[in-house]
């Protein structure tokens, strides 16, 4: 069983509900900077793994992690350090 | 609970075998490929296992290096955060007792690190005594990139998140430093049998 | 109608009333949803199934209908290795209950307010939320300059195809192209080959005209097509894009 590794890689569309979730308000087109190269993104553009214990979301420019995030027990886990800005209005 | 979809199964998991399966797991046939960025692509040529940190003496291997270690192998179940176990696995690898062999280990902890920048932490412990191999085949077949070819760490008696895929080294080191999912929210140690899945557990 | 707003994303339950087989493996489920609060053009569902020993699995479907339909629709390929679309193509029947969450999703959307130039670029069920933008498009009256790329693998693999001819023989400005990569039927005069750069630049306007593109697909077409529209210079900011995984089943 092969699965390519291009099937696991979506894009930030694949965490809207998620990211709804969390920040209870549409984030897809939130616009955020990559803390490792600068390049600016859409949420909605950016790498994300979901098929893992946690997603994890990657600058589609560097790779680098922009944000991890974990649900479980109830609780979130969110490590947005790889986003040095994150700019969103309601 | 709530609604219940009729007729809806999901993807085979047999409740067989109790007392092989931890809590809130359940079995499945095929292997699920989980992965937190690109297939880092690693040419056998290129690959080097280092062991470093609190050592008097760091150690490397080229891959010709350590294929001439002594390999065994193992059957063993595994078991994955995300709730699937897989029973029997079969592999063969390179026992870390082998690796650490000579190595004068004052530090109690380890970090595995790997191609594409992926860590895990675990106790010295974990990892020597039988518990722990540098895998490279599974299945009689050499390691898929997909699985974490071409070697991984196999630690089968915690959750498989430690069994560090692309492996390429192990850090001794004096205190325990949490990797990648330790430091979001997974647990420390992550023991399946008393279900150590995040933090607090 | 909004697609965003501090309004919790809740679970509601949809009843299915129609199942419409599009394909041999794909079927669109059209639900009855009260309380719906609309929609937008390009988003999606996410629908969550929960076994009786509590066991659940969720998976995100585009929404497939236009935002002016009474009903909701999201249209699913069956994959054999697949967990929930088997269950959404197959077993499920008419009078069963989903559970689903939306809309979801602002970057990948489609006004029919919009009138700049549109290509629509799709691979296999790519084309669902894209058909979503041409029904909008319909139920608005828009003449605006549209063309739709839509790559399959076989004629038999072509979703929507009886309404895309309705839709693209309407006389209202909208072009629809197939191509079909593994085999065509005798007589066949679309394209007959994957997407490349020639197939585009007849397909699309020129950049002067500032078109704007939405790609839809697997995540190796929709990364390929967008690598190609941007090395042809359109602006990468005109060029949206949504992959969808293989593994999506």
């Amino acid at each position: 069983m092969t699965v390519q590794q291009s099937d696991l890689k979506l894009d930030g569309n694949a965490i809207g509900g998620l990211l709804r979730e969390i920040f209870a308000m549409e984030m897809t087109t939130a616009v955020g900077t990559c803390a490792s190269c600068g390049a600016v993104r859409m949420v909605g553009e950016v790498v994300v793994y979901l098929n893992a214990p946690g997603a994890v979301v990657r600058c589609p420019s560097c790779d680098a992690v922009l944000m991890r995030i974990v649900h479980g027990r109830g609780k979130y886990w969110l490590d947005l350090t790889g986003v040095r800005c994150l700019e969103f209005s309601a | 609970m709530s609604f219940i979809s009729r007729g809806f199964r999901g993807k085979r998991r047999d409740v067989a075998a109790a007392g092989r399966v931890p809590p809130g797991q359940y079995v499945v046939d095929d292997f699920p490929v989980l992965s937190a960025g690109p297939t880092p692509r690693i040419p056998v040529a290129e690959w080097n296992f280092v062991v470093e940190g609190e050592i008097d003496e760091p150690k490397k291997w080229t891959w010709d290096e350590f294929r001439k270690l002594p390999t065994e192998q193992v059957t063993k179940d595994i078991h994955c955060v995300t709730k699937w176990t897989k029973l029997d696995t079969a592999w063969a690898g390179v026992s870390v007792d082998t690796i650490l062999e000579g190595v004068e280990m004052a530090a109690e902890y380890v970090v595995a690190f790997s191609y594409g920048g992926y860590t895990t932490n675990l106790p010295l412990e974990d990892v020597t005594g039988g518990k722990a191999w540098v895998a490279f085949e599974f299945d009689g077949q050499p390691l898929h990139p997909e699985h974490g070819g071409p070697a991984r760490l196999l630690v089968p008696h915690l959750y498989f998140w430690k069994s560090a895929k692309w492996v390429r080294g192990l850090r001794l080191v004096n205190e325990n430093q949490p990797g990648f999912w330790e430091s979001n929210g997974y647990n420390m140690y992550g023991d399946p049998w008393r279900e150590q899945r995040y933090w607090g557990d | 109608m909004s697609s965003r707003g501090p309004r919790l994303l809740e679970w509601q339950l949809g009843t299915v009333a129609e199942l419409v087989q599009e394909t041999p493996r794909v079927a669109s489920l059209v639900l009855d949803v009260p309380d719906w609060q609309g929609h937008l053009a390009g988003q999606h569902v996410d629908v969550r199934l929960t076994a009786d020993d509590g066991y659940q699995a969720q998976r995100s479907y585009s929404i497939a209908s236009a935002p002016e339909d009474p009903r909701l629709a999201i249209t699913v390929e069956r994959l054999d290795d697949g967990e929930v679309s088997p269950y959404l193509v197959g077993e499920v029947r008419k009078g069963d209950k989903v559970e689903l969450r939306g809309p979801i999703g602002g970057y990948f959307v489609w006004r029919a307010t919009d009138d700049r130039p549109l290509l629509l670029v799709a691979g296999g069920s790519g084309i669902v939320p894209l058909m979503a933008m041409l029904r909008h498009r319909a139920a608005a009256h828009s003449a605006t300059p549209t063309r739709l790329l839509y790559s399959s693998r076989s004629l038999d693999d072509v979703i929507y195809r009886a309404e895309l001819e309705r839709l693209g023989s309407a006389g209202d400005g909208l072009a629809v192209s197939h191509t079909l990569t593994r085999n065509q039927p005798p007589g066949w005069t679309g394209y007959a080959r994957r997407i490349d750069r020639a197939m585009l630049a007849e397909v699309t306007w020129p950049k002067e005209q500032m078109p704007i593109t939405y790609i839809c697909g697997p995540t190796p077409m929709v990364e390929g097509a967008a690598s190609l529209l941007v090395d042809m210079a359109y602006y990468p900011a005109t060029i949206k894009t949504e992959r969808f995984g293989a593994t999506g089943g």
